[in-house]
């Protein structure tokens, strides 16, 4: 457990960089987890070439998932949708450094999931958008 | 069972009765059950009930000409008589076994439901119902065109039965509530609610699925048209509920699940339906489960509810003592312990519920995060999911002490 909150995961929660709303934006969407009601919206600003230049989330949850979604955010600044698109679970793990067992492993990927489904245009973030490459 | 009859002296020997609080979460961090509510531990003697069932008896039930059908059945069947005289029910065979609290109020929706209620008919519930009273009524309602009016819940977390009084004259047919919150711990005044119901013509139904297993409910004294409850937060196992509904009601309603055991006659294209209760319980039932029930009731009428309501109030009044010294924290719920049952919802600024428990479990304290299945009331209250610690007759104060000295655990990792 002290592994689990390690002091990233508590500075992030307490001390989000990219916690707001971008308006306008370029890409933005919102989801929930309906086993807990953590619900995050995600917005990016994305420049010409198509490279993500501003990114902010809002909404509400625990500190693995909103340490998650600010993790997340810092490492697509800069990069292009492309390399969004590639991003998997296993990348967003990396960046948190922590073991979570299946719950909680659900709020750690609701960040990604949301990412992702704003970038394909979706309508729903779906467990598959966590496992391609 | 060991000793458990001597009352709250006893409180240990209680605690002794249920082998799984014996454990350890991880090595050296004892367990510290606090998660009641969802569902209750179980004592060694329902355990041996439904093993020896398995180990000596083992045999499908009615019907059967030998020996061991014979004792499954008398036992199946003295078990649903201790359940039905466990609430004041006087005839076992308005006592029907379902899975849980849920099929039990599903199977009113679907049968009495389906058969009597028509375009525009008015059902009451409450704001503070668990999601089991609540889509079972929403899906008949867009099936059948009927309206749902709600009770609702005042700041203190308690019916506002003001407005009760004036949605009674919509003239419904139906008023369907929870006894005991699961969330606010608010014992709803049931007897009263029931009878305001009747002035209006209106049947009555209450889930009890929170109150049964805590405190003594007497059909006979409340007077409800059904009541619907499960073995497995009153100590027995999962998989097995009750419904009991007022005899002629349920002889004017129709059958629910088709197949064995339900009938009195099949031809290939019609039959005819049993007698009460077997109408109602398609197929062979949860035989060891309804064995375990009854050896559930057995224990906790041996204990006295009177013995279990006493104890859970002074657990209750320790913990919102010491709870309220916690910084952050906001408690759910009315505040005055003699209102409510052994539940304690609660948020603590900056921490969100989630972290709470996971942190508690570090500490082998189980307690439960989220809506609670009533996400209504958590809309109601704007709030995104509660902290619930619930209490049983197995737990004692120094089970709050833990709980506290997790809670401070947590406030120093995010403080």
């Amino acid at each position: 457990m002290d592994d689990l909150y390690r002091e990233i995961i508590i500075e992030r929660y307490k001390n989000p960089a990219y916690r707001g709303e971008l308006e306008p934006n370029d890409i933005t969407f919102e989801d929930e987890n309906p086993l807990c009601g953590d619900h995050i919206r995600i917005d990016l600003r994305v420049n010409t070439e198509g490279v993500v230049s501003e990114a902010a989330f809002s909404g509400h949850g625990c500190a693995i998932s909103q340490a998650s979604a600010d993790l997340l955010l810092e490492s697509i600044i800069g990069k292009t949708l492309d390399h969004v698109r590639q991003l998997n679970k296993e990348d967003l793990l990396d960046m948190l450094g922590i073991e979570l067992g299946p719950v909680r492993l659900k709020c750690a990927l609701l960040p990604l999931k949301i990412l992702k489904a704003g970038v394909y245009g979706l309508g729903e973030a779906t467990d598959e958008l966590l496992e391609e490459k | 069972m060991t000793d458990s009859t001597s009352g709250e002296s006893s409180l240990n020997c209680w605690k002794n009765d249920f082998p799984v609080l014996k454990r350890e979460v991880r090595p050296g961090v004892p367990l510290v059950y606090l998660d009641s509510a969802a569902t209750s531990q179980k004592p060694e003697s329902v355990l041996t009930a439904m093993d020896t069932y398995y180990r000596l008896m083992n045999a499908n039930i009615h019907r059967g000409v030998h020996t061991l059908a014979e004792e499954a059945t008398a036992e199946y069947e003295s078990a649903r008589s201790r359940i039905a005289s466990f609430i004041g029910a006087r005839d076992p065979s308005e006592l029907i076994f379902t899975r849980n609290t849920t099929e039990s109020i599903n199977l009113v929706a679907q049968t009495w439901g389906r058969a009597k209620l028509q375009d525009g008919d008015v059902i009451i519930l409450t704001e503070m119902e668990h999601h089991s009273n609540l889509v079972p009524w929403q899906m008949l309602a867009a099936e059948k065109n009927l309206r749902l009016e709600f009770i609702p819940v005042n700041d203190k977390g308690e019916l506002d039965l003001d407005v009760y009084q004036k949605l009674l004259l919509l003239e419904p047919k139906l008023v369907s509530f929870i006894q005991m919150s699961n969330v606010l711990g608010t014992i709803n005044p049931a007897k009263e609610i029931i009878q305001m119901a009747k002035k209006s013509g209106a049947l009555t139904l209450l889930d009890a699925a929170q109150s049964v297993p805590h405190f003594s409910v007497n059909i006979q004294d409340l007077g409800p048209d059904f009541l619907a409850f499960s073995a497995h937060k009153m100590i027995g196992p999962t998989g097995i509920g009750a419904l009991w509904g007022r005899k002629t009601i349920l002889e004017n309603m129709p059958p629910f699940l088709g197949g064995g055991d339900m009938i009195k006659k099949v031809l290939l294209r019609s039959f005819i339906a049993n007698d009460l209760p077997h109408k109602f319980e398609a197929g062979t039932p949860a035989i060891a489960e309804a064995i375990g029930f009854g050896a559930a009731v057995d224990y906790l009428s041996a204990v006295g509810m009177e013995n279990i309501r006493k104890h859970e109030q002074r657990i209750v009044s320790y913990a919102m003592e010491r709870l309220s010294r916690v910084p952050g924290i906001h408690m759910m719920g009315p505040d005055q312990p003699d209102r409510k049952g052994g539940v304690i919802s609660f948020t603590i600024e900056g921490i969100h519920p989630h972290d709470i428990a996971q942190i508690l479990d570090s500490d082998g304290v189980a307690v439960r995060a989220g809506h609670h299945c009533a996400m209504p009331l958590h809309d109601k209250l704007g709030i995104n999911a509660t902290t619930r610690a619930s209490f049983y007759l197995y737990n004692d104060e120094s089970d709050i002490d833990r709980l506290v000295k997790g809670l401070d655990k947590a406030i120093n990792l995010f403080g």
